[in-house]
C-alpha cells in the first residue's frame, strides 16, 4: 500500500487559474528595545504562486528566508505590504487579517513544516500524526489507517507507532513531525528545511509526499538546505540576497 | 538608562474584523475600568473569546490579570465597562445583575479552577461530594444523578475514582486541582476560567495536570480563559495571548506571535526573561 492512495484528497479546490497566494510589497523589521535598534529583515517583497507551483527561497545564512516563512503564516508581524490568500471563502490579507481567522486559516489551509516534532506528554505517536484528520473532523478510525500508512511510509517502526514520541530519537521525532505535518492536504504549505538531517529513506519519503501534494494542486514555498533534494518540484527561485523578486506566474 | 521603555503605549497594529470565523465570541468585555481607592486595578480592558478558544492572559503580580478574571467570574464588579456572555436566555450586561441571579449564572455556565484549592473546594468535605455541590446549586436532587455526575466529571479531569470519597485535605495539591477541575467542568460550562491552576505544583505533577486541560479542551471544545504568570503554561495551553501590565492591555496576539515576535518592549523583556 502506498501512502499517496491512503491520503485525502485536498479538499475545497478552487478555480486552477487563480493564484493561491499574492504577495505585495512586504516588509519585515524587528525593533529590539532592549538594544535600542532595529534589525532590517527584508522589504519590497512581491510574487504570486499558482496552485501546485513550488517557490523556492534561496540567499546565503541571515538572508531572511525563514523570516519570511514566519512572515507569510503571520508567526511574525510584518510591517509593510500584503499577503492575499485566495480562500475558500474569499481573499484574505494575512498580513492583517483577525488572529482568529489566522488560527482558523491554519487549521484548513496552511500548512508549516519544520524539522522539530511538537511532542506531547502522554500521546502516541499515531494519535499526534492523525490529529489533523480528527481536527478536520474525520472518523477516528479512518483517520487512524491513514496516520498508520504516514508513518510507515516514512520509515517508522511499527512497534513505535503506539508508543509516546517524546521518547524517541531525534531522527524518529523528525518522521513523525513529518508524517503528521503533511497529512492533510492543505492550500498552501511553508516548508522550512524539513530534509536537514532527515536519512535517505525519509528524504525520498518526503519528496514523493511533497510530489504527490504539488500534483493535488498544493502551492508550496520552501527553503531547503540542500536544495537537489527537491530539484524535480521547483518551478522559481526568490533570492533574498538581491532581493531580486520572480513572478512565477504567467 | 532604560533598557526597555515599559510605559510605552499600547502596541496594536491595525487588523481587519474577523471575516472567516463564523462563530460569534462566547465572552465579550468591553471598556473595563475598576480602582481599589487610589489604585488603577483595571484601565479600559477589552476581552474577546470565541467558542473553543484559549485564551491566555500573562502579566507580573499586580498587572490586573486576576482582577480581570474575578469579574468574568462575576465575584467583582467594574466602575464602568460591559460584559456580555453568549449563553441562552442572557441578554444585556451582566454586571446589572442582581447577586441570586449572578450566583445561578456561574452555577449553570462558568466553572473556574482557583491557584489555591481552599477558594474552591470545600476541604473538609468528600471529592465527590464537592462536585455534586455544584450539581445541587443547578437544582439536581436525584442523589442517583448526582453521584453518577460526580464520577462522569472526576474521571474527565483524570481523577483515581477509587478515591472519589476522600477529602480534598487528604489529597496532593495536583490532586486537589482534578477534584476543582471536575467541579467546574460537571455542568458542561460556556467558560472554563482558570487562575494559575498549575502554580505551586511540582513540575511533573505540572505537566499531567496541563495534559489533562488539553485533553479536555481538545475532546469537548471548552473554551477556556487562562491566567498565569508562567509563560511555559501559557505557551503550552494558549491559543491567543493578552499581556497585561499596571491594569492594561498592552499587546495581543497569537501565541506563536506574541512569544516569537512581540512588538511591546514589557512583552520582550517578559519573553527574553523566560528561561
Amino acid at each position: 500500500m502506498t501512502v499517496q492512495t491512503a491520503m485525502p484528497a485536498a479538499s475545497a479546490s478552487l478555480a486552477p487559474n487563480l493564484p493561491v497566494i499574492e504577495v505585495e510589497g512586504l516588509a519585515k523589521h524587528f525593533d529590539m528595545h532592549h538594544l535600542g535598534q532595529r534589525l532590517d529583515a527584508f522589504s519590497g517583497i512581491g510574487f504570486r504562486i499558482m496552485p501546485g507551483q513550488f517557490l523556492l527561497l534561496t540567499g546565503h545564512n541571515g538572508a531572511g528566508k525563514s523570516t519570511l516563512l514566519r512572515t507569510l503564516y503571520r508567526s511574525y508581524l510584518p510591517q509593510a505590504g500584503h499577503v492575499w490568500l485566495n480562500t475558500a471563502e474569499g481573499r484574505i490579507d494575512l498580513a492583517r487579517a483577525a488572529d482568529v481567522d489566522v488560527a482558523l486559516l491554519r487549521r484548513r489551509e496552511i500548512g508549516f513544516v519544520t524539522q522539530f516534532l511538537n511532542a506531547r506528554p502522554r500521546v502516541p505517536a499515531e494519535d499526534l500524526v492523525a490529529e489533523p484528520l480528527r481536527l478536520a473532523g474525520r472518523p477516528a478510525a479512518g483517520a487512524l489507517a491513514v496516520a498508520r500508512a504516514a508513518l510507515a511510509e516514512f520509515g517508522v517502526k511499527r512497534e513505535l507507532w503506539a508508543a509516546y514520541p517524546s521518547t524517541f530519537s531525534g531522527g524518529e521525532q523528525q518522521k513523525v513531525n513529518l508524517a503528521r505535518a503533511l497529512i492533510l492536504p492543505q492550500r498552501l504549505l511553508l516548508l522550512d528545511e524539513p530534509t536537514a538531517s532527515l536519512d535517505a529513506g525519509a528524504r525520498a519519503a518526503l519528496v514523493r509526499r511533497l510530489a504527490a501534494l504539488k500534483a493535488q494542486g498544493v502551492a508550496m514555498i520552501g527553503v531547503f538546505h540542500h536544495p537537489g533534494d527537491v530539484a524535480g518540484l521547483i518551478d522559481a527561485e526568490l533570492n533574498l540576497d538581491s532581493k531580486e523578486t520572480s513572478n512565477v506566474a504567467k | 538608562m532604560t533598557l526597555y521603555p515599559m510605559d510605552a503605549p499600547a502596541q496594536s497594529p491595525t487588523r481587519d474584523l474577523p471575516r472567516l470565523m463564523s462563530a460569534a465570541p462566547i465572552l465579550s468585555m468591553t471598556g473595563i475600568n475598576r480602582r481599589f481607592g487610589t489604585v488603577v486595578a483595571l484601565q479600559d480592558v477589552s476581552a474577546t473569546v470565541y467558542p473553543g478558544e484559549v485564551l491566555g492572559i500573562v502579566g507580573e503580580s499586580g498587572s490586573g490579570k486576576s482582577t480581570l478574571l474575578r469579574m468574568m467570574n462575576l465575584e467583582d464588579s467594574p466602575d464602568s465597562g460591559d460584559y456580555r456572555l453568549a449563553i441562552p436566555g442572557s441578554a444585556g450586561n451582566l454586571f446589572d445583575l442582581d447577586r441570586y441571579a449572578r450566583r445561578m449564572l456561574c452555577a449553570r455556565h462558568i466553572g473556574i479552577v482557583y491557584q489555591n484549592p481552599h477558594l474552591g473546594l470545600l476541604m473538609e468535605n468528600s471529592s465527590s461530594g464537592n462536585v455534586a455541590e455544584r450539581l445541587l446549586i443547578a437544582g439536581e436532587r436525584r442523589f442517583s444523578v448526582l453521584r453518577s455526575r460526580a464520577r462522569e466529571a472526576l474521571d474527565a479531569s483524570e481523577f483515581p475514582l477509587e478515591r472519589m470519597d476522600a477529602r480534598p485535605v487528604e489529597l496532593s495539591g495536583g490532586m486537589q486541582q482534578r477534584v476543582q477541575l471536575a467541579k467546574a467542568i460537571a455542568l458542561e460550562p460556556a467558560l472554563l476560567l482558570l487562575d494559575e491552576p498549575t502554580t505551586g505544583l511540582d513540575v511533573s505533577v505540572q505537566a499531567l495536570v496541563l495534559d489533562t486541560l488539553k485533553r479536555l479542551q481538545r475532546d469537548r471544545a471548552i473554551t477556556m480563559v487562562l491566567v498565569s504568570h508562567d509563560l511555559g503554561v501559557i505557551r503550552t495551553m494558549a491559543d491567543r495571548v493578552m499581556v497585561m501590565r499596571k491594569g492594561r492591555v498592552v499587546e495581543e496576539g497569537l501565541a506563536d506571535q506574541i512569544f516569537q515576535d512581540p512588538q511591546h518592549p514589557y512583552t520582550q523583556a517578559l519573553v527574553h526573561a523566560k528561561l
